[in-house]
């Protein structure tokens, strides 16, 4: 495929909220604490014996009266994810200065608010099997129910859409927000990725037999599968202005690709992933040697693991220092490629490379140099993978201005 | 106006009453009536034996209309980027998983845990043609297919590729019936292009709109259009089939619509 090089996009402002902690004071103090936010799955009714990465706070919630109809787990997650950080005060600002109609939404999401509908499958009409009246779809279980809430919270009229493929689906937001930018149809936009926890995903895990029942542990040399985890991250992006801060963020590169191979296996070489980390170098015009870090997608599962670490020895050799931050916040499925980014952008600005969290033995099969100890040190380049499901497959390359 | 150009060289169709768009151009230019009758699903044939298996609804709606769109362009699917637009995944195994999770044995199978994921179709499309291209996979509710449209002419447009826009929805079974009426499994496939090549059938040029929505005279047809989020988009094909250049509006987001300026070839 042909691209053209990237204009690189400014992330103006972000935010992440997750079980290791509201918003980006939060979120750094845990990464230099080295503090991980997975606990013993206590979450509804779920009888599965495993470790989850839960957001404390998220039932309690409120949704403005204006958009009762959008309240589920789902929604109120992206709301306090919102409020963070004044992430809020600067899309409202951006929209003052832009107009409504020229800064887009487009979120990923894997499950939404299917949690409303799980749980309204348990009050139905014994007789007729309906389900319960108070029960909306649209505001809650349909795939596009978060950005339509983000959207109409904002008061945004331009473009918007929910990126849903798995894991992948908030780092590819990055790009479809590209395109639209690039295109010229708007001058900003709000992208990021909200996953909360539901049946459907600890079951469905659990039936693939992917579910550690410990906090999971990439890398380790016993892992044994992952820990689900929950959050809400956002960037406001827009064009690069002459005049950055030197610790300004930026979004220099995108790959996406897909591995044409398995529903739920990663292809055996990581060809997918290979193509994708190439493409980001390519349009950010980096060679592997000029990236300092790497944002693993690493959700300790045996052969996700292995075959990402295959991939990236192919396109970086091993000495890249990388590293997986779900031992700390749990994969948080759609919204993974958000956290990624967020992480990265913090990292970028604060000269953090996080260490993997509950890696006690690294698996010596696996030859990377895989950041067991923070190192604080200045960093200029990082990038990030996340790969889903479906064999989906993206990588974002960012940078710190100067 | 930001005006976004692309010209279609390849047009795929399934849904009630309309069996492929070869045969359904008279039924949308008004030659023939419209009869609509369940929608008939065919085979993926292209799938791996364990795959075909496996496959649910979504996938043989996609596998459908994306490879009569593809042959009618004369291209390889492995070739092409892809956009899949849903307003959700497949919606009977939806309906059984959530059936299961209320139930006392909640141990899903891998298979319909698979089959879950809004990217089903996606997955399943580039085991089966190959494609390690990117996939887009969106959901915008009712504005489904004008989101998945315009991914599509963004990806034409910027970075200057070809590609296939594959817009589809499966029916709800009840009890979400009732709560999201989508009667029956309907898709169209369109194969984008930058260049107005040989073998383009028609360009289109799209911009944002405030104008309302194109609608069908026929009541069967509007009904359609209406319960159905991918048909959203068959005023573009009605116009094509009447073999006119014409100009429609689509309908997208409650703020904001497409208007499409269609130049045949």
């Amino acid at each position: 495929m042909a691209y053209f090089s990237l204009n690189p996009l400014w992330l103006s402002y972000f935010t992440a909220t997750s079980s290791i902690g509201r918003g980006l004071d939060q979120t750094l103090a845990a990464l230099r604490q080295r503090r991980a936010g997975l606990a013993p799955c206590a979450f509804d009714t779920v009888d599965l014996a495993t470790f989850i990465g839960e957001v404390a706070g998220v039932d309690a919630v409120q949704l403005p009266a204006h958009l009762a109809d959008f309240d589920c787990r789902n929604n109120r997650l992206a709301l306090l994810g919102l409020a963070q950080d004044g992430f809020a005060e600067a899309v409202r600002a951006a929209g003052a200065r832009y107009g409504a109609q020229r800064i887009g939404v487009f979120l990923g999401t894997s499950t939404s608010g299917i949690l409303q509908t799980e749980l309204a499958y348990r009050r139905r009409d014994p007789v007729t099997g309906a389900l319960p009246a108070d029960f909306i779809y649209r505001t809650t279980h349909n795939t596009f129910s978060v950005a339509d809430f983000t959207r109409r919270y904002f008061g945004l009229t331009g473009p918007a859409v929910v990126v849903s493929s798995a894991c992948s689906s908030s780092a590819k937001v990055f790009g479809s927000a590209r395109r639209m930018m690039a295109a010229g149809l708007i001058d900003a936009a709000v992208v990021g990725g909200v996953d909360s926890l539901c049946l459907t995903t600890l079951y469905g895990f659990s039936s693939l037999g992917l579910i550690s029942e410990q906090a999971c542990r990439p890398f380790d040399a016993q892992r044994n599968g992952i820990s689900i985890g929950e959050a809400a991250a956002f960037a406001l992006l827009e064009r690069t202005p002459e005049h950055l801060d030197a610790d300004a963020v930026l979004l220099l590169g995108i790959g996406e690709s897909s591995d044409a191979h398995h529903m739920s296996s990663p292809h055996p070489d990581g060809r997918g992933a290979r193509m994708a980390m190439q493409e980001a170098l390519k349009m950010a015009g980096l060679r592997a040697s000029e990236i300092d870090y790497i944002h693993l997608h690493g959700t300790a599962t045996q052969s996700n693991d292995a075959v990402e670490a295959k991939a990236v020895q192919y396109v970086f050799g091993s000495g890249t220092p990388c590293s997986s931050t779900k031992g700390a916040t749990g994969h948080t499925l759609g919204a993974a490629g958000g956290v990624g980014a967020v992480i990265c952008a913090l990292g970028l600005q604060h000269g953090l490379l996080p260490a993997g969290l509950n890696t006690r033995q690294l698996d010596p099969t696996l030859d990377l140099d895989y950041v067991l100890d923070n190192r604080e040190q200045p960093v200029a380049r990082m990038l990030s993978n996340s790969f889903g499901f479906g064999g989906t497959n993206c990588s974002l390359v960012f940078a710190r201005a100067n | 106006m930001h005006t976004l150009t692309a010209s279609i060289e390849g047009i795929g169709l399934l849904g009630p009453g309309l069996t492929d768009w070869l045969s359904s151009q008279a039924i949308l230019s008004g030659q023939r009536p419209y009869q609509p009758h369940k929608t008939v699903l065919p085979a993926p044939a292209l799938l791996p034996a364990a795959e075909r298996r496996r496959s649910c609804a979504i996938v043989k709606l996609t596998l459908a209309t994306g490879l009569e769109a593809i042959a009618a362009a004369g291209l390889d699917a492995a070739s092409l980027p892809s956009v899949f637009s849903a307003s959700g995944g497949d919606g009977e195994n939806c309906h059984i998983i959530c059936e299961m999770l209320a139930s006392d044995d909640r141990q899903i199978s891998p298979t319909r845990f698979h089959n879950s994921v809004h990217n089903v179709a996606a997955g399943y499309w580039s085991i089966a043609t190959g494609a390690m291209t990117t996939s887009s996979v969106l959901s915008a509710f009712d504005a489904s297919f004008g989101a998945g449209l315009l991914e599509a002419l963004t990806q034409v447009v910027v970075d200057n590729t070809r590609t296939v826009l594959l817009a589809c929805d499966t029916a709800y079974p009840e009890p979400l019936y009732s709560a999201r009426p989508i009667p029956d499994a309907f898709g169209i496939a369109l194969v984008l292009a930058p260049q107005r090549g040989a073998q383009a059938l028609a360009q289109i040029s799209v911009n944002l709109t405030d104008a309302i929505a194109d609608r069908f005279d026929d009541a069967a047809l509007e009904n359609l259009r209406i319960a159905i989020p991918a048909a959203r988009g068959l005023p573009l094909l009605r116009a094509i089939a009447m073999r006119q250049d014409k100009h429609v509006v689509l309908d997208y987001l409650d703020s904001t619509r497409l208007a499409v300026a269609i130049a045949l070839c």
